[in-house]
């Protein structure tokens, strides 16, 4: 069982006061912690699991304009047996389309009985690169899967629709699978961890390297471009509160009791 | 003509809500453009969905065959495809949800099409749509923009936009042949299944305390539960606390979760991602509490408290203990 699993990096933005660029088109990261996306994470997990359990390897695979290489050790560290980083500054910028004519140009040459990759990204929120990406490969794809059934050279996975409902797809393998959280428990890995995984295979590829060129990558490649960032105007609809935790407290309590649920 | 195409989308023999607010952003793009407004209706034995649509459209192509009963990506692909092909829409309308997910990224590709997913609203002119969408989870817009003059590909947020309701068009249906449908075979719809959903009853509580990762830990849920109980109310959840099974799947809600409509609402630590919004907006009183005063939680909250929920919830639970021994 030859696993690809897709990741990217990146920034938490849960708690930060984000800023616009100057150009408007993205926000300040120089601040921003970044780690791997969440649902790559479960993506990550479930590729060892298989391995795991069937044998085989899993490749961890990531097309960035920054130096992500922390990203893929957590990944080796995780389990994964190699890992391929494209790193090419025309990739800022990059639409859906772009990254995954990229990861199509990586994937391609190497053998794979599943593709893996998040269902979205935090950041763009696009889910659409595992979807593209089987397109070219023109093998069938799953998206939104919360369960994965290995048989005879085919998959049988849950695919999570709205609500408690559930669909179950056979895919004949090759396939690609966009994983939703939840499906397992990713586990932690340690500093020590990442350590003991640097000598694990790591290759860095430049995107001349994959034959890609100029009208295939970048700002100019992409089909859908930001025109603008902005931020949502604050405090537009909630009445904040203010005054100490306990007025505070006060003022939510009668807000109850006008609602007639703290009677 | 010129033409805006609307997937329509059903499940189970029922027209899903997403379609009608498509049909109802259609209408209002179809009208700026002059354009005439068509609804593309794949399945099996649907004649009456097509009627229904029939109602909010120009035209419905009613494509029927067997291998559509149910929603496939691969077979939707294709039909879609042939469509657009033949017909050059200028726009092609899908739902952003768990069909419009697996369906448009390929077909985009294989299309060579722009796609812009998850929009919130959209405006075309001859040359170009454009869009604005959420990025950063909900923190940040993004006006993003796709030319439209070889055709183009919108998913829609379900909720965002309303249904027209009334009767606004008198719709012909067309019965149209379905492409070949070669290689589906390798993607195979099984069953549905319904997740086994057992304990507690969310939907029926008059108040409700949520929590989000804001919560940190699995050690911290009892505080978020004994505040629940002295507020005589019951403890839901968002999606990070079920995926990291610190609460059952009951507790969820949101669009993979439970749709819930209580007197009142408390979110303790959850950002307000549209997925956790759509499945407690239409409640009552909805009281956020969170760090962060950007977070899109208080755009939909009635009262918003910008502080650390840890502080906030004890005094909270003191204060209501205090007016129920008062009585
Ligand atoms: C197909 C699909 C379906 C989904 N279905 C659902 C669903 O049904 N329900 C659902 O909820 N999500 C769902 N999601 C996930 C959703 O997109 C978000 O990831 C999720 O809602 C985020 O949960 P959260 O707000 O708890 O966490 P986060 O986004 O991590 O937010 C945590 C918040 O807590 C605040 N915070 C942190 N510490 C404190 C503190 N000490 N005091 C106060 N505030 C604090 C932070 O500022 C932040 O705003 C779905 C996603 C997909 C793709
Ligand atoms: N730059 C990238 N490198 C590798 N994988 C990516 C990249 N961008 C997106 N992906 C994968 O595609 C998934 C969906 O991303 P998106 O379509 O951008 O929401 C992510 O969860 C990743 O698995």
């Amino acid at each position: 069982m030859d696993i690809i699993v897709c990741v990217k990096k990146v920034p938490d933005t849960r708690e930060a006061e984000l800023i616009i660029t100057k150009d408007g088109k993205d926000i300040e990261k120089g601040e921003l912690v970044c780690d791997i996306n969440e649902w790559d994470r479960y993506a990550v997990e479930e590729a060892i699991r298989l391995k795991e359990e069937l044998g085989g390897s899993v490749t961890a695979v990531a097309v960035t304009p920054d130096e992500d290489e922390d990203l893929l050790r957590k990944c080796l560290a995780m389990g994964a047996d190699r890992a391929i980083m494209v790193k090419d500054e025309s990739f800022r910028g990059s639409d859906a389309h772009v990254i995954a004519t990229a990861l199509h140009h990586i994937i391609k040459d190497l053998p794979f009985d599943l593709v893996f990759t998040g269902v979205q990204a935090e950041d763009d929120g696009y889910a659409q690169v595992g979807g593209i990406l089987a397109g070219f490969l023109k093998v069938p794809h799953a998206t939104l899967v919360t369960q994965i059934e290995v048989l005879e050279r085919k998959v049988q996975v849950h695919r999570e629709l709205e609500e408690a409902l559930m669909e179950v797809v056979e895919l004949d393998m090759p396939a690609v699978c966009t994983i939703q959280t939840g499906i397992n428990e990713p586990r932690y890995v340690s500093i020590m961890g990442i350590r003991k995984a640097a000598k694990k295979e790591m290759k860095t590829l430049n995107t001349s390297d994959l034959g890609l060129t100029e009208e295939e990558l970048g700002d100019s490649a992409s089909k859908v471009k930001i025109k603008g960032l902005s931020l949502p105007p604050s405090g537009k609809g909630a009445e904040i509160l203010k005054g100490s935790t306990g007025e505070i407290a006060t003022k939510v309590a009668s807000i109850l009791k006008s609602k007639g649920v703290l009677a | 003509m010129r033409e805006i195409l609307v997937l329509a989308e059903h499940r189970k023999g029922v027209l899903r809500d997403i379609t009608w607010e498509m049909l109802s952003l259609g209408k209002e793009l179809a009208e700026k453009m002059e354009a005439q407004l068509t609804t593309v209706l794949p399945g099996y034995e649907v004649k009456s969905l097509a009627d229904e649509l029939s109602t909010q459209a120009d035209l419905v192509l009613l494509v029927e065959d067997e291998r559509l009963q149910n929603f496939s990506s691969m077979a939707y692909q294709q039909v879609l495809s042939t469509l657009i092909t033949t017909r050059k829409p200028i726009i092609t309308l899908i739902g952003h949800t768990a069909c419009g997910i697996d369906l448009a990224p390929g077909l985009a590709a294989a299309l060579g099409m722009p796609l812009a997913t998850d929009c919130l609203s959209l405006t075309l002119t001859e040359k170009e749509l454009t869009a604005v969408r959420q990025i950063y989870g909900g923190k940040v817009n993004a006006e993003v923009a796709c030319s439209c003059e070889k055709g183009c590909i919108a998913t829609i947020r379900a909720g965002v936009v309303s249904p027209w309701g009334e009767e606004t068009r008198k719709g012909k249906v067309e019965v149209i042949q379905s492409p070949s449908l070669e290689g589906i075979s390798r993607q195979r719809f099984i069953e549905y299944v319904e997740a086994a959903i057992g304990g507690v009853d969310i939907t029926q509580a008059d108040i409700i305390v949520a929590i989000g990762r804001g919560i940190q830990d699995k050690e911290n849920i009892p505080l978020a539960e004994e505040l629940a109980k002295a507020l005589g109310g019951t403890l839901a959840c968002s999606r990070p606390i079920v995926d990291k099974k610190w609460l059952p799947k009951a507790h969820q809600v949101g669009t993979s979760g439970k749709t819930v409509r209580p007197k009142a609402y408390i979110a303790l630590g959850i950002s307000g991602a549209f997925q956790h919004i759509v499945g407690m907006k239409d409640s009552g009183v909805i009281i956020a509490v969170n760090k962060d005063p950007r977070a899109p939680i208080f755009e939909v909250a009635d009262y918003g408290i910008v502080c650390d929920l840890f502080d906030f919830m004890p005094v909270l639970k003191e204060k209501a203990k205090e007016l129920l021994q008062r009585r």
